[in-house]
C-alpha cells in the first residue's frame, strides 16, 4: 500500500496522508480510565465514542467502556444540553460510577455546549446523585492531538478534584504522559523501590490490562480513586513526566495548591531513570535501593555486550512527542543515529527538545513536528535507514522498503508486548535493547548472502 | 465494584422494549432509533457506515473531509481486499484545523483534492463529510464539481455527518453517491446471464469465493459492490440482469434503487452457511430458468459440500448442544448464523444486532429456539448480563464484544469487518466451524473460574458451596469432562 510513496517531495499544506497522530478525545477517555470507577463520557455523535472504544480495545485487548451524548440533527441544531442532562440520569442510575469524566467533541465543540453549566443544572435536578462527581474537559478534535486530550483530561482531574486541606501528606504525585499501564506499573514499581509513597493520576493499570476472571467488571480494580487525586493537593511535590502529556496538569496543581512541580521526560534509557529516581529520591529522602542499582548494572552491562551493534546505525522515529523525546536519548545513548525524528502533534518544544538531543551528534538530522508518515517514508525513500521505529502505522513501510521495524507507541494494533512488557526504567530499556536488536540481526539473517550468514553473534 | 455478574445487572428502563424472547408472546422489538443518551452503545454513525460501504472500491480516491479523528479511525482497519489497486488503504485527510473551522475548509479540501488526484490519476474520488462539515457549512458539492470538471473525473461527495442519523444512513448515504457512477458506463458485452454481487465487502477474500461459484455456473459477474469494486464496474453495473444482496442492511437502499431506476430485480441472500449458500445459488439459477445452470450449481452443491461434511461431522460431535450468543450489524447475517450454528449442532441462545428492523426480530424470533433472547442495539452491560445468564460458549461478535466474551471465559469468533478467515462459501463454513471448535474447545476455559466449576457439575460431582471452589480449581483442567457437559 504504501509502496506507491516516492523520494519526490511535494510540500502539502491542505492534506494529511497516513497520519502520526490521532484526535483529542481519545486521549481524554483513555486518562479517564485511569480513575477508578469512572466512567469517560464523549459529548457528541455517538460514532465518536465507538470508533475510540474500537481503536483503544484493538491497542489494549481489553473492554472499554465509554458512554455517549448520541447527538442527533436536532442536538446539532439546539445545543446538547438534553442529551448530556439525559446521558448524566441514565449513567448514574444504571451503570453506578463513583466519576463520570466528560470530554467534548469537534461537534459539541463548534455548537459551543457549555458543560459546566448543563452539569450544574442536571446536580439540580437531581440527575448527579450527591457524593458522585463529574468532570470535563474540553477536547476538540480540530486543535492539538490525542496527546493534548489525555493532558486536558488531567487537568481537569486537577481542577475539579484536587484539594489543600492544609495538612501535607507524606507522598509524592507523579503524572505520567501517555504511556502503557504497563509503564505506569513499572514506574510505581521503581517509586516504591525508592521508599517514597506516591499517587499517580491517572493509572491505567488493573484497568487495561486486567486479569481473566470469568466476571464481568465494569469497573476494575485499577485506577487512581477520587480520594487519591483529592488528596494530591496535600502532596509534597509532583513528578510531571512529559511535556506534552503531564506537564500542565502539574502546573495546575502548583498553582492551585501550591504543590511544587518537577517538570521532566519519560524514564527512557539510563539518563533519564537516572534523572527521574535521583529527584524522587531527594523529594522523599529516600535512599538509592539496591535493587534498582542492580538493574541499573545490568542494563549497562547489556549495552556493553552489545554496543558494536548499535553503533551508528541510521534510525527513522514517529511517535507521540514525549514519548519520541526520551526515546531519542536512549537511542543517542547507544550511540544510535535518529536521523529521522517526527511526531504528528504540533507543538514547537518537541523539535527545540530534539534539536538539542541531536545538535551535538546527529547535526543534519530531519525533526519535525506536525508531520506524517507519508513524509517520514518519503525521506526513508531518499535516503534509507537501519531501523524504523514507529506505531503499527509503520508497519507498510517496513515491508515496502524491508527496513527492520520495532513497534513503539500508540497504536499497537498487530503484536501483544506492549501489553506486558513497559520500556520504562533500566528494566525497560533492556526489553527496547532486545527488541531492537533482534530486528537488526532478524534483518541481517533473512538478507545477507551466505558467507556473511553467522551462527555466533 | 458493585457491578460483577450477571444477576445484579440491571437494563435501563428505557432498553427494556428493545429486548424479546422467542417463544413468547409479546410487543414488537423497538428498533432504528438512535441509541439512549448515556448507554454504553456498540454503534456507530453515519461516517461509519458510508465509510465501511465505500472503502472497498479500490481504485477511487477517498478522502475524509474533516478533523483527523475520522481519518484516522477508519484508516485500514477493514480487511477488504483487493486484487489490483491498494490505494485506498492509504489515508487521505484534510486533517481540518481551528482556523479552518472559522474560515471554513472549502479551499483547503479543493487543494488536497487537487494534488492527490493529479499524482494518483484514480478512476473517481468520494469525499466524505464528517460532523463539523456539516456545521461550519462548506459547500462540498461545489468544490467535487470544480474538482471533478478540472481532471475529469467523477468527484463525489458523500454526505456522512456523524449526527445525521445512525450508521444506517451512513449507508445510505453511500448508496446515493455510488448511484451517480452507475449508468455511465458501456453496458456491450454485459451477457444476460449476469449478475452484480451487491452488500459482500471480500473481507478475508470472501468475494472471490462467491464470485467463482457463479462463475463456475455459467454466470458472467459484472461488478462486486463494494468488495474488491473497481469504478468502471460500478459504472456497467446496470447491465446486469440480476442483483444478488449479500448485505441487506447496508445495500437494500442501492438495489431498490437499481430496481426503480433500471428495472434490475433483486434477491436478498447471504453467502454464509451450506444452507443459504445452496439456497443463493438454486435460486439464481431458477431465476435465469436455466436448467443447465441449475444441474451445474447442484454439482457445485454436492462437490463442495462432499469435500466439507467429513470434518464438519466430526466438530459437530464436539459442538453438540453448546450455546451461542450472536452480536452483530446486520439482520441478515444474523438469520444466516443462526442456520449455520444449527447445522453444527449448536443452539443460539442470545441474538442482537445494531441495525435490524421490526420484521427482521420477528423472523429471529420465530426462527430461534423459546427462551432466546433477541435485542436491539444493546450494550456491553445487558450482554454480559445475558451471556452469564444464558450460560454461552460461544459470542459471535465484533472488535468491542471480544474482550469482553474473553474475559467472561467465553469462547468468540469475529464476524465482523476483523475476521481474519473467509466465512462465505462453503469452504467459509469449514473455515467458520474450524473457528468456532478452536474457541469453543480451547483448553483455556479450563483455567476460567466460572467455566471449570460448570465442568464439574456436569460430570454429576456434587455443586460446590459457591466461592469455594474459585481458588482451588482456577488452574485445574477439566478435561475429562468438556463431553461430559454436551
Amino acid at each position: 500500500m504504501l509502496n506507491g510513496t516516492t523520494a519526490e517531495h511535494v510540500e502539502r499544506k491542505a492534506l494529511r496522508i497516513n497520519p502520526a497522530k490521532t484526535c483529542q478525545p481519545i486521549g481524554a477517555m483513555y486518562a479517564a480510565l485511569g480513575i477508578h470507577a469512572c466512567m469517560p463520557h464523549s459529548h457528541g455523535s455517538q460514532g465518536c465514542c465507538s470508533y475510540h472504544r474500537s481503536h483503544l480495545t484493538r491497542h489494549f485487548k481489553e473492554p472499554v467502556m465509554a458512554t455517549t451524548s448520541s447527538f442527533t440533527e436536532g442536538s446539532s441544531v439546539f445545543g446538547g444540553l438534553a442529551n448530556l442532562t439525559m446521558a448524566l440520569r441514565n449513567i448514574f442510575t444504571i451503570y453506578d460510577p463513583e466519576i463520570v469524566a466528560v470530554h467534548t467533541t469537534c461537534l459539541s465543540e463548534v455548537i459551543g455546549d457549555d458543560i459546566p453549566t448543563i452539569v450544574g443544572k442536571s446536580r439540580e435536578e437531581g440527575g448527579v446523585p450527591a457524593g458522585k462527581y463529574v468532570i470535563h474537559a474540553n477536547t476538540p478534535s480540530f486543535v492539538g492531538s490525542h496527546v493534548y486530550g489525555y493532558s486536558n483530561m488531567i487537568v481537569s482531574m486537577v481542577s475539579y478534584l484536587a484539594e489543600k486541606t492544609g495538612t501535607t501528606k507524606n507522598q509524592v504525585n507523579i503524572i505520567p504522559s501517555f504511556i502503557e499501564p504497563a509503564d505506569m506499573r513499572e514506574i510505581k514499581r521503581m517509586a516504591a523501590l525508592t521508599g517514597v509513597p506516591t499517587v499517580m493520576f491517572p493509572d491505567t493499570s488493573n484497568v487495561l490490562d486486567g486479569p481473566l476472571t470469568g466476571k464481568y467488571q465494569m469497573y476494575p480494580t485499577g485506577g487512581a480513586t477520587v480520594a487519591q487525586i483529592k488528596s494530591s493537593g496535600d502532596s509534597i511535590a509532583t513528578l510531571a513526566l512529559g511535556h506534552f502529556g503531564a506537564h500542565n496538569a502539574a502546573i495546575s496543581l502548583e498553582t492551585k495548591c501550591n504543590v511544587p512541580a518537577s517538570l521532566m521526560e519519560l524514564p527512557i534509557g539510563v539518563g533519564a531513570t537516572d534523572r527521574f529516581i535521583n529527584t524522587l529520591r531527594t523529594l522523599g529522602g529516600g535512599e538509592v535501593s539496591a535493587e534498582l542499582e542492580l538493574e541499573r548494572g545490568r542494563l549497562v552491562d547489556l549495552m556493553s555486550d552489545l554496543h558494536q551493534y548499535f553503533h551508528g546505525k541510521r534510525v527513522a522515529v514517529s511517535g507521540d512527542p514525549d514519548m519520541v523525546i526520551a526515546l531519542t536519548q536512549f537511542l543517542v545513548e547507544l550511540e544510535m543515529k535518529p536521523v529521522y525524528v517526527i511526531t504528528g502533534s504540533p507543538g514547537n518544544t518537541f523539535e527545540k527538545r530534539i534539536h538539542e538531543i541531536l545538535d551535538p551528534v546527529v547535526p543534519d538530522a530531519k525533526i519535525k513536528q506536525c508531520s506524517d508518515l507519508f513524509e517520514l517514508h518519503q525521506w526513508i525513500k531518499k535516503e534509507p535507514v537501519d531501523l524504523l521505529i514507529t506505531n503499527t502505522y509503520g508497519k507498510s513501510m517496513a515491508r515496502a522498503d524491508n527496513i527492520p521495524f520495532v513497534r513503539f507507541g500508540f497504536p499497537i494494533l498487530d503484536r501483544a508486548g506492549h501489553r506486558f512488557y513497559s520500556t520504562m526504567g533500566y528494566a525497560g530499556a533492556v526489553r527496547l535493547i532486545d527488541q531492537m536488536l533482534n530486528a537488526i540481526l532478524d534483518h541481517k539473517d533473512r538478507t545477507c548472502a551466505e558467507e556473511w550468514f553467522e551462527l555466533v553473534q | 465494584m458493585k457491578i460483577e455478574t450477571g444477576s445484579e445487572i440491571r437494563v435501563l428502563p428505557s432498553r427494556e422494549g428493545a429486548i424479546a424472547e422467542a417463544g413468547k408472546a409479546g410487543a414488537a422489538v423497538h428498533c432504528g432509533k438512535t441509541s439512549v443518551a448515556g448507554s454504553v452503545s456498540q454503534r456507530a454513525c453515519v461516517f461509519c457506515g458510508s465509510r465501511v460501504v465505500l472503502y472497498p472500491i479500490a481504485d477511487a480516491l477517498h478522502v475524509v473531509h474533516g478533523p483527523i479523528g475520522c481519518a484516522a479511525y477508519t484508516w485500514d482497519i477493514r480487511g477488504a481486499q483487493s486484487s489490483g489497486p491498494q490505494l485506498f488503504r492509504n489515508s487521505f485527510s484534510t486533517d481540518l484545523q481551528e482556523m479552518d473551522v472559522i474560515y471554513g475548509g472549502e479551499k483547503k479540501l479543493a487543494r488536497a483534492l487537487d494534488q492527490l488526484i493529479e499524482k494518483h490519476q484514480p478512476k473517481a474520488a468520494f469525499v466524505y463529510t464528517t460532523c463539523i462539515v456539516g456545521l461550519i457549512g462548506d459547500d462540498v458539492g461545489a468544490v467535487c464539481k470544480t474538482a471533478a470538471a478540472k481532471w475529469g473525473i467523477p468527484v463525489l461527495p458523500v454526505a456522512s455527518e456523524g449526527f445525521k442519523g445512525t450508521k444506517k444512513d451512513g449507508y445510505k448515504a453511500a448508496c446515493e453517491a455510488a448511484l451517480k457512477l452507475v449508468g455511465t458506463g458501456d453496458t456491450s458485452g454485459v451477457s444476460k446471464h449476469s449478475i452484480n454481487l451487491l452488500g459482500d465487502f471480500n473481507i478475508a477474500g470472501e468475494t472471490w469465493i462467491v464470485r467463482d461459484y457463479f462463475e463456475r455456473m455459467g454466470i458472467q459477474v459484472v461488478a462486486t459492490i463494494t468488495g474488491d469494486g473497481r469504478v468502471d464496474d460500478l459504472r456497467r453495473c446496470h447491465g446486469a440482469s440480476l442483483n444478488l444482496v449479500q448485505c441487506a442492511g447496508s445495500m437494500t437502499h442501492l438495489s431498490r434503487r437499481l430496481k426503480e431506476v433500471y428495472g434490475t430485480p433483486f434477491n436478498k441472500v447471504s453467502f454464509f452457511g451450506i444452507e443459504d449458500m445452496s439456497a443463493a445459488l438454486y435460486e439464481t439459477a431458477k431465476f435465469f430458468g436455466d436448467e443447465t445452470m441449475l444441474a451445474k450449481a447442484r454439482l457445485i452443491v454436492a462437490e463442495e459440500v462432499a469435500r466439507i461434511y467429513p470434518q464438519l461431522r466430526a466438530w459437530r460431535r464436539d459442538l453438540e448442544g453448546k450455546r451461542a450468543a450472536i452480536y452483530v450489524g446486520g439482520a441478515f447475517k444474523a438469520f444466516s448464523l443462526v442456520r449455520a450454528l444449527r447445522s453444527i449442532g449448536m443452539r443460539t441462545v442470545l441474538v442482537g444486532t445494531q441495525t435490524g428492523d421490526k420484521d427482521d426480530y420477528e423472523t429471529l424470533r420465530e426462527m430461534c429456539d423459546p427462551g432466546t433472547i433477541v435485542v436491539d442495539d444493546s450494550n456491553p452491560l445487558e450482554l454480559a448480563k445475558f451471556c452469564l445468564e444464558q450460560d454461552v460458549d460461544l459470542f459471535i461478535g465484533g472488535v468491542k464484544e471480544r474482550p469482553i466474551a474473553y474475559k467472561l471465559g467465553i469462547g468468540f469468533c469475529d464476524h465482523n469487518h476483523e475476521r481474519k478467515e473467509a466465512l462465505a462459501g462453503f469452504v467459509g463454513m469449514l473455515n467458520f466451524a474450524r473457528e468456532v471448535h478452536a474457541s469453543v474447545m480451547s483448553p483455556v476455559w479450563n483455567f476460567v473460574p466460572r467455566r471449570s466449576r460448570r465442568s464439574l457439575h456436569a460430570v454429576g460431582a456434587p455443586a460446590p458451596a459457591r466461592g469455594a471452589v474459585d481458588a482451588g480449581n482456577a488452574g485445574q483442567p477439566a478435561t475429562h469432562s468438556r463431553k461430559g457437559a454436551a
